[in-house]
């Protein structure tokens, strides 16, 4: 049982990341918020509410509908010794910035030889599971963690969301953040008062556990813990990590563990073609082959072109914890 | 019939030995009477039938240690009796064909073919440890999905007092002399073999590079003068005994100046909690003072606690430590007596050891030890040369939870209140 500081607040994702991107903007005038509806809207599910009235249009700027514009923009403030946090409403509208983001603020360090870096934080809610239709719910992190030079985080904690986001912003290169929407005013926790960092690249071993490794990220850790709970129950013990950041992956947290366990599943939201799932498994696959007593199995997404707005459609597409709780159950006694 | 399996005791307990059957096969049995012995970490205890019967099969042998939950006996049920009173049939094809009448027949097309196939599924995992155990997985009975062998199933058959399952040692190492059949145990070690770790040096084991790893250890000694308590103790030790029946030694007098010491410097009477899911990493400072004491027995170590050790005088410390200590070696001690200890005295000393740096007791920030009480020539404040009696105590620390600043106060205040302890007064 951990302490719990007198010195913390309760607070849910959006007001995590709210607080977390206020004490920034307080603490270094470099700081500022680059994206649509930020300033007068104060951000679509009111993140930045009133940001403007404090810190002026010079800092909280609100842009046309122009995503590669937004995050040009950034890379060039933030070449120049700014530190520009880009907004992306909606991670299904990054697209048209994708060449600004692997194309330009990834390479920046590499092609200047170090004479530029790029440090920017593009923050952009994702994931589905809230009647958001095609273009409300899509999981973007597969298209970036392919890129060296670009971090990619998922944290799925309030707790979390605020120590990576101070991470993601002290930064020297570039950080694609990235918020479950669905976790935004669902998950609620204990975050520590005053300034902190947790480092990009830590995964969070959440529950131990001896007869499988279960690993995922946003959303559905918080299934997937809750369906290891079922497991525990029954007398299976599950062991669910955290990965928090994708890129950097923590490796050794998850080979330690399914060195022990010598079963692994992967959950996620993403499609599977080519998904994180894919990574990890080759991974350990590369790795660990000779623990492995059970062939890895991932449980994620379909491989449709995107999640349907019909209830029973987007049912279909997103992992439940009775369908996660049926996959551990099975590759633990295979 | 009803498939028993073994119980979970405890609740970080995966697996039990089997010490003793109770019941035999034939025997009846009771619902709630027990009918084996299973050992644990350091408990013994009787498990209850949950059903009334007879015992059909027994499917571990004593001495045996299994994963929880793994089945250990088939018990017939009464009422079903009848339906049972047929000859069994036998459990699988495999025994079918097992039984002609040559002794030495080679194993049928069936049975190959069954066990080349198992062979063949076999998993990474499992390859290798049969690999490195030496185990055939041709001949083990699978306990995986449809019949598939686990690693965990080639574990279980590696293991000491496994009939099955161990292969032949290999040719080239010479067969043992005849009639030395004597098996290398950890009191009794035959250079050259394998000692088999009972259970409780396995946790022991475990448990240590367990704490080696996790906290970062650090080391610091001081030494004391104990001339003093020393004579005191010699001048009530025969009273003691005779009025408690416990020897008194020194060790109740270290552990008071030790709980004295907890209390100025409580961050040392703490433990280190890592971060986990929403809560950061942080220290909790225990509310209470629960003493371990380091104590080594022939095959094992134990760590028996007194609790509450703040509350109580030296003379109650002497009697609550001289308790356990007899448990220990009668091993008696139950789970009780081991839990919630906060910081951990070990009394290194009564072998002769002058310095020692112990492995701390996971989950605590620190283990100090007593060791042996020396005389020595000793140049005094007032710069006279006495001989004394001078005792080093050692420290490890968690350096995740003190630094060397609380440790070494720590150290001072403990010498500082041993010394001044007797020549006189009340234990």
């Amino acid at each position: 049982v951990a302490v719990v500081s007198a010195d913390s607040t309760v607070m849910n994702n959006v007001e995590a990341v709210r607080a977390t991107l206020y004490e920034a903007l307080k603490s270094d005038d470099r700081t500022l918020i680059i994206g649509e509806d930020v300033g007068a809207r104060g951000n679509v599910f009111l993140i930045t509410k009133d940001f403007i009235n404090e810190f002026g249009p010079q800092r909280i700027i609100d842009t046309p509908i122009a995503e590669a514009s937004i995050v040009g923009i950034a890379v060039g403030m933030a070449m120049e010794g700014l530190r520009p946090i880009a907004e992306i409403q909606f991670a299904d509208f990054i697209y048209p910035s994708f060449n600004q983001i692997v194309g330009e603020a990834a390479k920046t360090r590499y092609r200047s030889n170090g004479e530029y870096t790029c440090p920017m934080v593009i923050r952009t809610p994702y994931g589905g599971g809230v009647r958001g239709a095609l273009s409300h719910s899509v999981s973007v992190e597969a298209l970036f963690y392919h890129v060296p030079g670009l971090k990619v985080v998922a944290p799925a904690f309030p707790a979390d969301v605020k120590g990576l986001l101070n991470t993601a912003i002290d930064d020297p290169d570039p950080v694609l953040f990235l918020e479950h929407k669905k976790t935004y005013r669902l998950i609620k926790g204990e975050v520590p008062n005053g300034h902190y960092t947790i480092p990009l690249g830590k995964a969070n071993v959440l529950k131990g556990g001896t007869r499988l490794t279960v690993v995922s990220y946003g959303l559905y850790v918080h299934w997937a813990l809750e369906a290891a709970n079922k497991l525990e129950e029954e007398g299976l013990s599950v062991e669910v990590i955290d990965l928090r950041s994708i890129r950097p992956m923590d490796k050794t947290a998850i080979l330690t563990s399914v060195e022990k366990t010598r079963r692994l599943l992967v959950i996620h939201e993403d499609n599977k073609f080519g998904g994180i799932g894919a990574e990890i498994s080759a991974m350990v696959a590369e790795e660990a082959l000779f623990h492995l007593d059970a062939p890895i199995r991932r449980l994620c997404g379909p491989d449709v072109p995107a999640m349907g707005y019909a209830l029973p459609l987007e049912e279909e597409f997103m992992s439940s914890p009775v369908e996660m709780a049926d996959a551990m159950r099975e590759l633990v006694r295979f | 019939m009803a498939t028993i399996t073994m119980p979970q005791l405890g609740e970080t307990v995966t697996e039990g030995t089997v010490a003793q059957w109770l019941k035999k096969i034939g025997d009846s049995v009771d619902k709630y009477e027990d009918f084996v012995e299973v050992s644990t970490d350091k408990v013994n205890a009787g498990v209850p039938s949950p059903v009334t019967g007879t015992i059909r099969e027994l499917l571990v042998k004593e001495g045996e240690t299994v994963a929880t939950g793994t089945p250990i006996a088939v018990i017939e049920e009464v009422g079903n009796a009848q339906a049972a009173a047929e000859p069994a049939t036998p459990a699988s094809r495999t025994e079918t064909v097992q039984t002609p009448s040559g002794n030495g027949a080679p194993p049928s097309a069936v049975e190959t073919a069954e066990a080349e196939n198992a062979a063949r599924g076999a998993s990474p995992a499992v390859r290798r440890l049969a690999r490195e155990h030496r185990v055939d997985i041709r001949t083990i009975k699978g306990s995986g999905a449809n019949g598939r062998v686990t690693a965990d199933d080639i574990l279980a058959a590696a293991r000491p007092g496994t009939a099955t399952g161990v292969a032949p040692p290999p040719a080239a190492q010479a067969p043992p002399p005849a009639g030395a059949a004597r098996t290398s145990t950890y009191a009794q070690p035959i250079p050259g073999s394998l000692v088999q770790l009972t259970q409780a040096r396995r946790i022991i084991a475990e448990r240590m590079v367990e704490s080696k790893r996790t906290a970062p250890h650090a080391w610091s000694m001081v030494e004391i003068d104990v001339t003093d308590v020393w004579q005191w103790r010699l001048r009530e030790k025969d009273r003691f005994e005779r009025e408690t029946g416990y020897k008194l030694t020194l060790l109740p007098f270290f552990i008071r100046a030790v709980v004295q010491a907890l209390a100025t410097f409580p961050l040392m009477n703490a433990r280190f909690v890592p971060a986990v899911g929403l809560s950061p990493a942080a220290i909790y400072v225990n509310d209470e003072v629960n003493i371990g004491v380091a104590i080594g027995l022939q095959a094992n170590l134990v760590v028996p606690v007194v609790k509450h050790a703040d509350k109580l005088s030296i003379k109650g410390l002497a009697i609550a430590a001289g308790e356990l200590i007899d448990k220990a070696r009668k091993g008696k001690l139950g789970v009780d007596d081991l839990a919630g200890g906060t910081f951990t005295v070990n009394n290194n000393g009564a072998n002769g050891s002058w310095a020692s740096a112990p492995i701390i007791n996971a989950g605590q920030a620190g283990i100090v030890t007593m060791e042996a009480a020396i005389k020595k020539l000793v140049v005094r404040d007032d710069d006279s040369i006495a001989i004394r009696h001078m005792m080093n105590s050692c420290l490890s620390l968690d350096h995740r939870v003190v630094d060397g600043y609380v440790a070494s106060g720590f150290l001072a205040d403990l010498k500082r209140r041993l010394e001044a302890m007797g020549p006189g007064g009340e234990l």
